[in-house]
């Protein structure tokens, strides 16, 4: 993408982010798409306890396609957007997380330690203009960071996917999120296709020692399983085909049982449709 | 706005501002949405909350009848004041209204159920 192309060249993302622009997130498929499958990966990169409802930050949450992602993981979230039209959408498509409108560079307004982690598709970069003659973009960098470090609970991770414009602001952008306190640092998934390669920042919010994810499709991953990437995804994609199928259901059941927790007993019954069930939305 | 973010948000990005919390609601419309009753999300949530701000806040939107003054010591709450909790942090919305900072005055105005949280170039700390 030629500088003159990215979109936070072209106007502040209150302007950037209009009518025309949020309709896109609801009519173009393509693009829900891919808002949906960075989504996933992020959310996977957060590394949630298994089977638990988490209470999830969802950073320039836009139309809410991110958030349905965290709705359909079974988790509660709250998106801060400074778009009033994406917050529009949002409301529109009756996503099930609550709304904040807000300029994170400004800060997170929640208190201390409220969020189990928080995630962000492709809006980061858009701190690193200078959108209006006072906007120091380091200082607005420092102070989203630091301030969301404090509401997150200790141990928690941030994952933001994002499209830097050069190294130079990949560097503004780690440096100013250690500085925060976070470690950490950058997952790169298909490093060596232009296409496929996609950024994640993955930050720690403390909660001791924590092992970086490694990126998908990289060298030092290729010959565990050069299907490594392949996999993931393959896997994601199966476990969304199949879920609530029978096999589904039994594995659940099976793990459910593991923990010691009551599970009704396996019958041919089981994962049967059932005429009266109400339909999911 | 439900009232569990009401229970995380302040106002301390503020200049000046130390708490920002709880912030007075303002309320002039508020509705009942039914949401999907999760009492692992109840469990998980629970030591997160401010429960004397969510009293607080359930008063000033009219929703407080079935809470109790205080929470339980025990861990096991039973199904009906997980219920409870569940009702008033997740399915009570304020949809018009207005926030006010408890130290400033600060008032942010709520509109289609979303508060305005923007700052004007003088208040950013
Ligand atoms: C590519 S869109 C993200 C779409 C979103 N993940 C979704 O699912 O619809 C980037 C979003 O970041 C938001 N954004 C950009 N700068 C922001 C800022 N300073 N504060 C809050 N949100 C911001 C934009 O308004 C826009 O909605």
């Amino acid at each position: 993408m030629a500088a003159r192309d990215r979109p936070e060249h072209q106007a502040p993302p209150e302007i950037f982010y209009n009518e025309t622009e949020a309709r896109k997130y609801t009519s173009n498929s393509r693009m829900i798409e891919i808002q949906e499958k960075l989504s996933q990966r992020a959310i996977e990169l957060l590394a949630l306890p298994e089977d638990t409802p988490c209470y999830i930050l969802d950073i320039g949450c836009g139309s809410g396609l991110s958030g349905e992602c965290l709705t359909d993981n079974g988790h509660v979230w709250v998106g801060l957007d400074i778009s009033p039209h994406m917050l529009e959408v949002a409301r529109e498509r009756e996503v099930e997380g609550d709304l904040v409108h807000g300029d994170i560079g400004y800060g997170m307004p929640f208190r201390p330690g409220s969020f189990d982690g928080a995630i962000s598709i492709s809006a980061l970069q858009w701190l690193c203009n200078a959108d209006k003659k006072y906007h120091k973009p380091h200082k607005r960098l420092y102070t989203f960071f630091s301030t969301l470090y404090a509401c997150l609970s200790r141990g928690a991770r941030a994952v933001f996917q994002f499209y830097p414009e050069n190294s130079a602001q990949v560097e503004l952008i780690t440096s100013q999120s250690m500085r925060a306190g976070f470690t950490g640092g950058l997952v790169v998934d298909f490093p060596n296709s232009a296409k496929a390669k996609k950024m994640f920042l993955c930050l720690f919010a403390g909660g001791g020692h924590q092992q970086l994810p490694q990126g998908l499709g990289t060298e030092s991953d290729s010959d565990v399983k050069n299907q490594a990437g392949n996999s993931a995804r393959q896997r994601w994609k199966d476990k969304k085909s199949a879920k609530f199928s029978r096999d589904w259901i039994l594995e659940k059941k099976e793990k459910r049982r593991k923990q010691g927790r009551d599970v009704p007993t396996d019958s041919k019954y089981t994962a049967r449709k059932r005429k009266t069930l109400a339909s999911r939305r | 706005m439900k009232l569990l973010t009401h229970n995380m948000l302040t106002s301390n990005i503020i200049k000046g501002v130390t708490k920002g919390f709880p912030l007075v609601i303002n309320p002039s419309r508020v509705e009942v949405q039914e949401v999907d009753f999760n009492p692992d999300f109840i469990t998980r949530v629970l030591p997160k909350l401010d429960f004397t701000a969510l009293k607080q806040a359930a008063t000033q939107v009219g929703h407080a009848d079935k809470l109790p003054e205080a929470l339980p010591e025990t861990a096991d709450f039973g199904e009906d004041l997980q219920k409870t909790l569940h009702h008033v942090l997740l399915q009570v919305e304020v949809l018009e209204g207005e926030l006010v900072c408890p130290e400033t005055g600060r008032k942010f105005p709520i509109s289609n159920g979303i508060p305005n949280m923007l700052l004007n170039e003088d208040e950013v700390s």
